[in-house]
């Protein structure tokens, strides 16, 4: 079981949350924009989302810095 | 009180005697001594009249040694092709230099500009001042940008920009007076050189009154004994903090145009102002631009705190960032992270900040990222016991600790404020002394060939003195070549013959002469491409794409990367032609963001820019012809690059620290990661990496990872319209509007020429037999 982060496989871990999510990927930036299967999930939302095996999650960091 | 000097009034504050007290420190200066030294070398009076349309219309050329003073007119012809700001700069440079011009000619003219935006008060960063000579550290064109209040005041007095050309014999200040309409050079033997004792002196010295709003109107460019004494020199830009009572400090850090300011004997630059308001920049559209400002304060109070942080941490919270994606360089950017970083997190400084009130660097900016410790306690050097205001630390400052593996907040203070004092720029002077650092790890220095000193990783102590000694001017063999940075030591410990000469070029982060800023970039093409394929050097202001590429991994082919080192480059340039700084684009985003087709150019902010520029200008532009102006002055830039006997593929090399492991140590502690790129990448059998020695691995990335910068660098010139020697071409320039610069276009047909002759218009890429080029033609551009 699997999911796409960013074009890359990752496991699929069933009910894990789009904030654990990110937390396991260590994306601490603030500044993400999130789509799952192309639908944008707004950040007030993260804690509840959830998603099934197979989906394709992008998770935008946006440019910062300098 | 005031007094007479040379038959003009100068208002003096305080007791001339026993000086006066500042937020931290109390002066003994006597400025009676101080005004009677001023002598006025030279004098010219102008027509004081408003800013129109955001222009002040002429700008103004200095030179020190024939001491002539005179206004030049800004054309339209010149609005239309350079639009302002940097661009002004690059025109200016490009009439009164030559292409043997050097840091210390006597012709290298020092320019400090105004775009058409910077002083309006409305909307948020709108500020800055650019600055551009040619660089001792890479000997073309340095801009640079800072905030603080030089550039609104020297356009509210009545220039868009001032050039300084020539040297003065003795040490001199240049006032440029919006009160009386004089601009006048005079002596100056006894005023301070260092940046935070001459601009709060010199605050004093030249407001109208001894009052905090006085001082308000007046600003200083100033430097100091480090750049001297190096190739590092910053320029310092101050404001007068009402609130602390102190002069602040904000930086045009890169290139050494410091050390240029230095070498014409110029202490200062002052810029005093008429009271001014929000509308003394004169827009065409006022309301418009209430308007579309007060959406976008209203952001920065509803959004701030949950996205960047930034009026309350300031760009320090990048420092927790890049270490957790492994991007903050430690140990010379050998890796990207380190168990101790977060001794550096940005709750360490927010106990250390004072006064943590939101805290622009000019009027109006509600983003408010500037930051400052306010009573702090020298600990070393000169100034040991005094109780001093350090600005920041910016993350760069941060960055530069962590390259040193130094893990103290206090010491980065001390650094911070030492180098601002000096002069000096923390980027480039922490960046090369974490490559001195290095070398002394390998033994290719020691504690013999470093006058005594014992540069270790980590030794907070002795990069403290040698900071000193540099600044104080010491001019020992070792202390020679480390004052003027990475190129010149890696030159000279290989004229020495002191260890690997390959490891020494890897390892010193520099390209083109410039030291890197503070990102790793090993695990990102396109950001090498962002530090190698650029006009001035490895600086993060042209382009930031680490995420955008190595997280997000949206832009994973060669023509993805070019297309984003294009765009990229030309939008953060658009900041510098109009004096804005860039934080307000994107370090935060409007709620809906997400929705757009592209939020990582955050088209609403775009949208901003297009509406206040016509605002202010009266233009009618859209968000294509914001891109094109910024494309005429790149290019432009980078043809005087070429004038200038570089700007070419060779030019853009960098060190391969920036591309990969260099070490064993390095590949051991990503050895998965590298294992696997070596396999899928590569097409390595995984059995036979397994059993390969780490030296070996690494000679086989060493070899992969170079060729992909070749490609990326043959990419990015063909979507540039370069040539594959990375010249702009005749033709690019003229669908620029350039067609009738003809001295530029035959400047640039001779540069292709000479390539060809010598067989240098190729593309370099290794490419596979499913792999092509960019173009099967070499000279695809003849065709336009």
């Amino acid at each position: 079981m699997s999911i796409i982060v960013n074009t890359r496989e990752m496991e699929y871990i069933p009910e894990e949350t789009m904030t654990q999510l990110l937390k396991r990927m260590k994306y601490m930036f603030p500044l993400v924009v999130v789509k799952i299967d192309g639908v944008v999930i707004p950040r007030v939302e993260f804690p509840e989302t959830t998603f099934p095996d197979g989906v394709n999650i992008e998770i935008i960091h946006l440019i910062s810095g300098g | 009180m005031s007094c007479d000097c040379n038959d003009k009034k100068v208002k003096l504050i305080g007791d001339n005697k026993t000086g006066f007290q500042t937020g931290n420190t109390e002066h003994t200066w006597d400025l009676q001594k101080l005004a009677d030294s001023h002598k006025v070398l030279a004098e010219y009076k102008y027509e004081l009249r408003p800013v129109h349309k955001g222009f002040a219309g002429r700008t103004l050329y200095i030179d020190l040694t024939s001491l002539q003073i005179k206004e030049i007119p800004v054309t339209e012809d010149m609005k239309k092709k350079f639009t302002g700001g940097r661009g002004f700069g690059l025109k200016m440079l490009w009439d009164t230099i030559k292409p043997e011009t050097r840091w210390d000619s006597p012709e290298n003219g020092l320019v400090l500009t105004a775009g058409p935006m910077a002083g309006s008060t409305q909307y948020p960063g709108f500020g800055k001042s650019l600055a551009l000579s040619v660089s001792p550290s890479t000997d073309i064109i340095c801009d640079s940008n800072a905030g603080g209040y030089f550039a609104p005041f020297m356009k509210f007095a009545g220039f868009d920009a001032v050039q300084i050309h020539g040297k003065a014999t003795e040490d001199v200040v240049v006032l440029i007076d919006g009160e009386d309409g004089a601009v006048r050079i005079e002596t100056a033997p006894f005023d301070e050189t260092n940046s935070h004792m001459v601009a709060e002196q010199l605050t004093h010295y030249y407001a109208m009154e001894d009052t905090d709003r006085a001082r308000q109107l007046v600003a200083v460019v100033a430097a100091g004994t480090g750049a001297e004494n190096s190739f590092w020199g910053c320029l310092n830009i101050s404001f007068y903090d009402i609130r602390r009572r102190v002069t602040r400090l904000k930086q045009h850090g890169r290139g050494g145009l410091g050390t240029v300011l230095r070498d014409k004997k110029i202490k200062a630059v002052v810029a005093r102002t008429k009271p001014f308001d929000a509308l003394t920049n004169n827009p065409v559209d006022p309301d418009k631009m209430a308007d579309v400002s007060t959406r976008y304060h209203q952001e920065i109070r509803d959004l701030d705190k949950d996205q960047c942080n930034m009026r309350t941490v300031g760009t320090g919270h990048l420092v927790e960032i890049m270490d957790a994606y492994d991007l903050l360089p430690t140990e010379n950017y050998r890796f990207g992270s380190h168990p101790k970083a977060f001794n550096l997190y940005s709750p360490h400084f927010y106990k250390l900040w004072t006064q943590v009130i939101p805290d622009g660097c000019w009027v109006g900016c509600t983003m408010a990222c500037a930051k400052a410790v306010d009573g702090y306690t020298v600990m070393t050097g000169p100034y040991k016991g005094q109780k001093v205001t350090v600005d920041g630390p910016e993350y760069e400052t941060l960055g530069c600790a962590a390259n040193m593996s130094i893990w103290d907040p206090l010491w980065v203070l001390e650094f911070n404020f030492y180098c601002d004092t000096y002069g000096l720029d923390t980027i480039s002077a922490g960046t090369a002394m974490a490559f001195y650092m290095e070398m002394y790890e390998y033994g290719i220095l020691n504690k013999e060939r470093c006058d005594g000193l014992e540069l270790c990783f980590g030794n907070a102590d002795a990069m403290m003195e040698l900071l000193h000694k540099i600044a104080a001017g010491d001019k020992s063999e070792f202390m020679t070549a480390a004052s003027r940075g990475a190129r010149r030591m890696k030159d000279w410990l290989k004229t020495k013959n002191w260890g690997d000469a390959q490891l020494i070029e890897d390892t010193g982060m520099e390209s083109k002469g410039l030291e890197y800023s503070e990102y790793v970039t090993k695990e990102s093409l396109a950001m090498q491409g962002g530090y190698g394929l650029t006009l001035k050097g490895p600086q993060h202001d042209e382009a930031w794409l680490i995420f955008m590429d190595m997280v997000n991994n949206q832009i994973p082919t060669f023509a993805d990367k070019a297309e984003a080192l294009h765009y990229f480059p030309m939008w953060r340039t658009w900041f510098g032609l109009n004096g804005l700084c860039k934080l307000p684009w994107n370090d935060v985003e409007p709620t809906d963001n997400a929705q757009t087709d592209e939020p990582a150019k955050v088209p609403k902010h775009v949208q901003n820019y297009v509406d206040l520029q016509n605002a202010i200008t009266g233009w009618n532009v859209d968000k294509e012809e914001l891109i094109l102006q910024s494309e005429r002055c790149y290019n432009w830039q980078r043809a005087m690059a070429a004038w200038l006997g570089r700007g070419r593929r060779k030019d853009d090399w960098i060190p391969y620290r920036s591309m990969g492991p260099v070490t064993v140590l390095e590949y051991v502690s990503h050895q998965e990661r590298y294992d696997k790129e070596l396999v899928e990448k590569l097409g390595l059998d995984a059995k036979k990496v397994e059993c390969m020695k780490v030296e070996d691995k690494i000679k086989v990335m060493y070899d992969y990872r170079q060729s992909q910068y070749q490609k990326l660098a043959d990419a990015v010139y063909y979507r540039r319209g370069w040539t594959p020697n990375g010249v702009p071409t005749p033709q690019k320039m003229k669908s620029l509007g350039f067609g009738d610069e003809t001295k530029m276009l035959a400047m640039l047909q001779q540069k292709i020429d000479e390539d060809d002759a010598a067989g240098l218009n190729v593309w370099v890429g290794e490419y596979a037999d499913d792999e092509q080029p960019p173009s099967t033609d070499l000279k695809y551009w003849e065709k336009w």
